[in-house]
């Protein structure tokens, strides 16, 4: 992967779609251009004494091993141009952002399965682990029927 | 001496008391499964952590098999995973 084709970072601080799109949209091959922002719900929607702060833990390093791995995954999986992945750790209000990723394709049809494959093996593979109003976050069993979907696809 | 480092993460952290700990390689830990069968023998709630739907990683690579553990290693525990 060359250098700036590809931008992990877990950060504290909080991250602006329209700056990441403009690096994703750089270069004259990227025709396809899909993001996704993960957010804080509102969990005293539905339980008014919920907590709303959230905060978040992960392994450093691994994550971002994991993360990069993930991205070359993608990449040999689909033709893909730039791809972008932040994390957010520490703590988080309802209404924040959590996650960003993008990638560019020349194509919307890579784009749009390489975003959704890296987001579905970021739940289930990445060393991040969320805290809701004092108590740990059970993982999803969706989120790894999601994850193992991929395996069976054409991957095109 | 040689030595191994494990890490705790997450709810485990919280249960076992415990984030980080050193550990001297010998018979008894050279191995994910002597490693973990040696943590249970501490009894609970080390024993009912070890047994469960546990991830383990070392150096950073998470392990789906047994493994040799050697000098310098990273041995991390952790539960199913909730990023994103």
């Amino acid at each position: 992967m060359a250098e700036k084709q590809v931008k992990i970072r877990i950060q504290t601080e909080d991250f602006d779609q329209g700056t990441e799109y403009q690096r994703l949209a750089q270069g004259t091959q990227s025709g396809a251009v899909v993001t996704f922002i993960g957010r804080v719900r509102d969990m005293q929607d539905t339980d008014p004494h919920a907590n709303a702060s959230m905060h978040l833990q992960h392994y450093p390093g691994m994550t971002e091993k994991v993360l990069h791995q993930l991205t070359e995954d993608a990449m040999q999986r689909w033709p893909l141009e730039r791809v972008t992945i932040l994390h957010r750790i520490g703590t988080l209000e309802a209404g924040d952002q959590i996650v960003f990723v993008g990638v560019s394709s020349a194509h919307r049809k890579a784009a749009f399965n390489a975003c959704a494959f890296i987001m579905d093996y970021l739940k289930t593979k990445a060393p991040l682990w969320k805290k809701e109003g004092g108590r740990w976050v059970e993982a999803k069993d969706s989120d790894r029927k999601a994850a193992n979907a991929w395996q069976h696809t054409n991957g095109v | 001496m040689a030595n191994i480092k494990l890490l705790y993460f997450a709810s485990l952290a919280d249960t076992l008391q415990c984030s980080e700990e050193i550990l001297m390689l010998s018979n008894e830990t050279d191995t994910i499964s002597t490693l973990k069968k040696t943590l249970s023998e501490r009894g609970a709630p080390w024993e009912a952590i070890m047994g469960d739907n546990i991830n383990i990683a070392v150096n950073q690579h998470i392990q789906h098999q047994d493994q040799s553990l050697a000098d310098g290693d990273e041995v991390a525990f952790f539960p199913p995973v909730t990023g994103g």
